[in-house]
């Protein structure tokens, strides 16, 4: 489904990927652990189009299009998700409106019909109710006053309605009380574990991997893979620490 | 000629940023008058759009408007036109008068499209709210020159006066004059103003779930100028201003 290789990218001239390759399959989950400035946020920045983050070497193919070469709403109506670690704000636009327009916009260029507004909020209500995440929340503007945990979990209520192939889950966890862990942990799974469907989820902690167990752990430091394993990998990192796990690498 | 001495010239201070040359011929001291009685309220919509039959000329709204005590008065104004367009309000207000004014100017070309308010607090207790939002790209300008005075014994004062401006592409601009005279001294007097361009956190947050460069920034242009009518409670009539607003947006002249 995703298939990255020896991909370089710079932030304002400063090289951040150096040569990093993955390779993702439909129906798995991928995690990738790392330390602070391995490069874990810019691999979702690349992946998902932001500008200012520069691929300067490498490539990225996406279900068999080359995703490097599509605007980042492309991306999003191919069926790839980015969950952000700090959803922005919008004021003055609505959930519902935001999350409408996004959806159908998606299905136009899918070559879909357009969702009419009761057929919308009839998924919109599932997708919040799945989350626990009530109602009146997705009626009020883009996370203007939500708390974090109402920020992560609102990621997961588009993720949910936007239905994506992909999913790339950057610090999801981050902020999450531990109730709050587990309805988004069930969420994904929910949403996400299907055997057309994968998932990339970008986390510091192991805590997360505990509800939605991961297929790989992938280490990242100083922008490359430098160590791949299964779950147990990531409960070693976590008895461990990074320094202690990579000097066996 | 009796007729170009009259025009005024940017040394005007409510001229200053004026398209003045495009003001030939076009008769100046034609005010329209508006009075709202003891303890009535009006309300109005003022449109200032691309011609339909393509006859282009400058457009110019004088508004003199006395709101008596207790009275309230709504202005809403929406400015897209192709040429100069000027609207100008001079509000009097009576002793706990309110005076509601949201104003958006919107569009592109080499146009300056403005508001000149002059809202007089002539008694006390009287309130004042004006909101004005300007999106502009291409060479467009959008200006707003918003005086207020406070008479000495006008007690008790509430005025504020908002402005933020939005350029979508470089040569564009605004200008912002507030402009407080103030006499009297238990008085609330709040202005600000803001220049900036599109959110680009926000536009990628968008793009990211799939809206197209142009429908995000329909919205978020939507959400910027939203804040101006918010006070304009008939529904049908917010529309029609917003739609002309997204309209211009849409054709991007």
């Amino acid at each position: 489904m995703l298939q990255i290789t020896d991909l370089h990218a710079t932030v304002s001239d400063k090289p951040i990927l150096k040569g990093l390759s993955l390779t993702v399959n439909a129906g798995e989950v991928h995690a990738i652990m790392g330390p602070n400035g391995a490069g874990k946020s810019t691999l979702s920045y690349v992946l998902g189009g932001r500008p200012g983050y520069e691929v300067t070497g490498g490539s990225v193919s996406f279900e068999g299009q080359d995703l490097l070469e599509m605007e980042p709403h492309e991306r999003a109506a191919a069926g790839l998700f980015l969950g952000f670690q700090y959803p922005v704000e919008i004021p003055g636009v609505s959930n519902v409106q935001f999350l409408r327009e996004a959806l159908n916009s998606q299905r136009k260029s899918r070559g879909q019909e357009p969702l009419s507004g009761g057929e919308f909020l009839k998924l919109a209500k599932d997708k919040a109710a799945l989350l626990k995440l009530d109602m009146d929340m997705l009626k009020r503007h883009v996370n203007v006053g939500f708390s974090g945990g109402e920020k992560k979990r609102a990621e997961m209520v588009q993720m949910g309605i936007l239905d994506p192939r992909l999913a790339i889950l950057d610090e999801t966890d981050s902020g999450l009380d531990i109730d709050a862990l587990r309805v988004v942990g069930q969420g994904i799974n929910a949403i996400m574990r299907a055997p057309d469907k994968a998932v990339l989820l970008i986390t510091h902690y192991q805590r997360l991997l505990e509800y939605v167990r991961p297929d790989y752990v992938h280490i990242l430091s100083q922008g490359r893979i430098v160590k791949t394993g299964g779950p147990d990998l990531a409960q070693a990192l976590e008895r461990e620490g990074y320094d202690a796990v990579m000097a066996h690498a | 000629m009796p007729e170009a001495a009259a025009l005024p010239t940017r040394k005007d201070e409510a001229w200053r940023y004026a398209a003045v040359e495009a003001l030939q011929g076009v008769p100046l001291d034609e005010w329209r008058t508006i009075t709202v009685a003891r303890g009535d309220a009006v309300r109005e919509c003022v449109v200032v759009e691309d011609r339909a039959d393509g006859a282009e000329g400058t457009v110019l709204h004088r508004l003199r408007v006395t709101v008596r005590e207790g009275a309230r008065c709504e202005l809403f104004a929406v400015v897209a036109a192709e040429l100069y367009a000027r609207v100008e309000i001079e509000v009097t207000l009576g002793r706990g008068a309110h005076f509601e004014f949201g104003g958006v100017t919107v569009g592109g070309r080499d146009t300056v499209r403005e508001f000149v308010t002059r809202v007089v607090h002539a008694e006390p207790e009287a309130t004042s709210n004006q909101t004005v939002r300007s999106v502009h790209w291409g060479q467009g300008t959008g200006n707003f020159l918003g005086t207020i005075e406070v008479a000495r014994h006008a007690q008790k004062t509430d005025a504020a006066q908002s402005f933020k401006g939005l350029l979508l592409e470089k040569g564009a601009s605004v200008n912002a004059v507030p402009q407080l005279e103030i006499f009297a001294d238990d008085v609330k007097c709040a202005h600000g103003a803001t220049v900036g361009q599109l959110d680009e956190q926000a536009r990628f947050y968008m793009a990211a779930r799939g809206l197209a460069p142009e429908v995000a920034r329909r919205l978020l242009v939507q959400a910027f100028i939203g804040d101006a009518f918010v006070a304009l409670e008939d529904e049908e009539a917010r529309e029609r201003m917003m739609h002309v607003a997204l309209d211009k947006l849409d054709k991007h002249l």
